[in-house]
């Protein structure tokens, strides 16, 4: 497969609306090449401004992608995030993108049985992967602190998944953890070792997964988010620990075996 | 209009170079902006063994700048000679490879191991801020040695990188001079850290790091405009260099080369916009050669 050319550009945006209290959505409009080459877990560096403070870019992850454009959703953090969220329709943002290795969909077939794991603002990405997802399009498992806090449950819903949630404080769902949850779900499942499973969330839902699935002998797909500095990987900023070395969330990753990283 | 500069055997079509660890070893950028267009590409430092480099976190943003611990993580010598440096020659830039080591016969193996094609002059890193150690540029005698043995076995032009942790970074700048030195390099990154309030511990894995980035800029100008005065070999500038105008100044201040760093991240094309925007000033203004106003801020120098 030849190699992608990193593309730098500017992109109009199309809309930039509240969607939760600190929460927003993105629509930017996209050229044809970026759409062709974009794969689900990947993700856009943005400068969100014209000054030097903030100084580095925000890396968000691409969360759907529509005919002409694709949407990204961030939660208002800092300085970054808050000047973006300012941003209004038809002005441009000067993007570094699609990037990283996304996931893989190698074993995208029809009757493969998918169990996507999200851990609050995890579940973003995943949505471009259930797009992408041949049938069955899968169980989502999204998991968060309250009912308020499920992100994009009727958007996987819409693409054909199936959708169940926890929340730590019971108003949606089971009550308790997303993983929780997964372990009453694999345990019923036949065939284990068939499933493809798929995760995004913090660092600790990663970590306690990891347990869950090596107790079962399984492994999963995990996109990994960090702090970046050049986004293209040549600074080595955002270096994880893995199984063979440090490697770059932004250029390796932000897609690992779950096994490999930890 | 000319901004060709000569530094010993090293000749760059315009002042404009990459400071290294930003640039990695151009392959990336080379499929954003033309490397033809940029003076050279300094690459990011090798070590004569593969290094791990230090535990995450590594960089953490602050107020116009960021502070790195990367720990000069890298391949190692025999890597860069058989899978970078081919890719390098394709540029159609000028290559500075950047160098450290840790004793006198990694000095040693990097000079010679680097005497080949392909290597147009070296950058010996003698500051590096993230090696849980003393640095070599804050100790003369150590410098002094370093500088010699990397002088005496190599035959490419020498440009030594100063550190901007010191008392007097223009006494380091003359013992680089002194051993044979045919440039310095300045600045390195600034001692510094930042805590993580939610976590109640140092933001970076390593506790402190380099700080880069627009923050320094002035800073690093003084240091610059100093040495200046101090030496007769010319000047590698860096220290949070945005545009050409901050590129201007340190030329101003005595720099015959500027160096792009932390700002590569945030814009992908600076080090070709600082190249045409040096060009464009000299046009405007009617100035024919960029040594005219190298050190044009300073008073007459004999």
């Amino acid at each position: 497969m030849p190699e992608m050319k990193i593309i730098n550009k500017k992109y109009r945006v199309l809309e930039n609306k509240k969607i939760a209290s600190n929460r927003f959505m993105m629509k930017l409009a996209v050229c044809k090449s970026f759409l062709k080459i974009c794969k689900p877990g990947q993700f856009i560096h943005i400068k969100v401004s014209d000054s030097l403070d903030p100084f580095l870019r925000r890396p968000i992850s691409i969360h759907k992608v529509n005919a002409s454009s694709i949407d990204i959703i961030y939660d208002v953090k800092g300085k970054g995030t808050t000047i973006l969220s300012s941003k209004k329709k038809n002005s441009f943002l000067d993007i570094v993108g699609p990037l990283g290795n996304g996931f893989n969909l190698n074993n995208n077939k029809n009757k493969i049985p998918k169990i996507l794991i999200a851990g609050g603002m995890g579940a973003a990405p995943l949505v471009f992967l259930a797009q992408r997802f041949k049938k069955p399009k899968g169980l989502v498992l999204i998991g968060a602190r309250t009912k308020k806090e499920v992100v994009c449950k009727h958007e996987f819903k819409k693409i054909g998944c199936s959708v169940k949630i926890a929340t730590d404080d019971g108003t949606e769902g089971i009550k308790g953890s997303v993983v929780e949850l997964f372990k009453r779900v694999i345990t019923s499942v036949e065939n284990k070792a068939k499933v493809e499973i798929f995760a995004c969330g913090p660092e600790v839902m990663l970590k306690s997964l990891k347990n869950i699935l090596k107790a079962n002998r399984l492994d999963a797909q995990v996109s990994l988010e960090n702090f970046m500095g050049c986004g293209i990987g040549v600074c080595l900023g955002c270096a994880v620990k893995t199984e063979s070395g440090y490697k770059r969330v932004c250029k390796d990753g932000p897609v690992f075996k779950l096994s490999e990283v930890f | 209009m000319n901004s060709k500069i000569k530094i010993a055997k090293l000749e760059l079509r315009n002042p404009v170079v990459t400071a290294s660890g930003t640039f990695g070893y151009g392959k990336e950028f080379s499929e954003i902006i033309d490397l033809k267009d940029i003076g050279a590409v300094i690459t990011k430092t090798i070590t004569v063994y593969p290094r791990e480099g230090n535990p995450a976190p590594r960089i953490v943003e602050t107020p116009s700048g960021m502070i790195n611990s990367i720990g000069l993580e890298n391949k190692g010598l025999d890597d860069f000679l058989k899978n970078k440096l081919c890719s390098l020659k394709k540029f159609k830039t000028k290559v500075i490879v950047s160098i450290a080591g840790f004793c006198n016969e990694d000095f040693i193996a990097l000079s010679k191991g680097l005497n080949v094609a392909g290597v147009d002059a070296l950058e010996l890193n003698l500051s590096c801020p993230n090696l849980n150690k003393k640095i070599i540029a804050q100790n003369k005698k150590l410098t002094s040695q370093a500088v010699y043995l990397v002088r005496k076995y190599s035959k490419k032009t020498l440009i030594v990188k100063l550190s901007p942790n010191v008392s007097d970074i223009a006494e380091f700048a003359s013992v680089a001079e002194d051993c044979g030195a045919d440039a310095v390099s300045l600045v390195n990154t600034f001692y510094a850290m930042a805590i993580d309030i939610g976590r109640k511990k140092p933001a970076l894995g390593n506790i402190i790091g380099g700080l880069s980035g627009p923050a320094i800029k002035p800073i690093a100008l003084k240091m610059v405009f100093d040495v200046f005065k101090k030496v007769k070999i010319p000047i590698i500038a860096s220290g949070g260099i945005a545009d050409v105008k901050d590129a201007l100044e340190f030329i101003m201040a005595g720099a015959s080369v500027v160096s792009a760093g932390s700002i590569n991240f945030v814009n992908t094309t600076s080090c070709v916009e600082i190249a045409k925007g040096i060009n464009r000033y000299l046009d405007k203004n009617k100035i024919k050669t960029l040594k005219q106003i190298i050190g044009c801020a300073h008073e007459k120098k004999n």
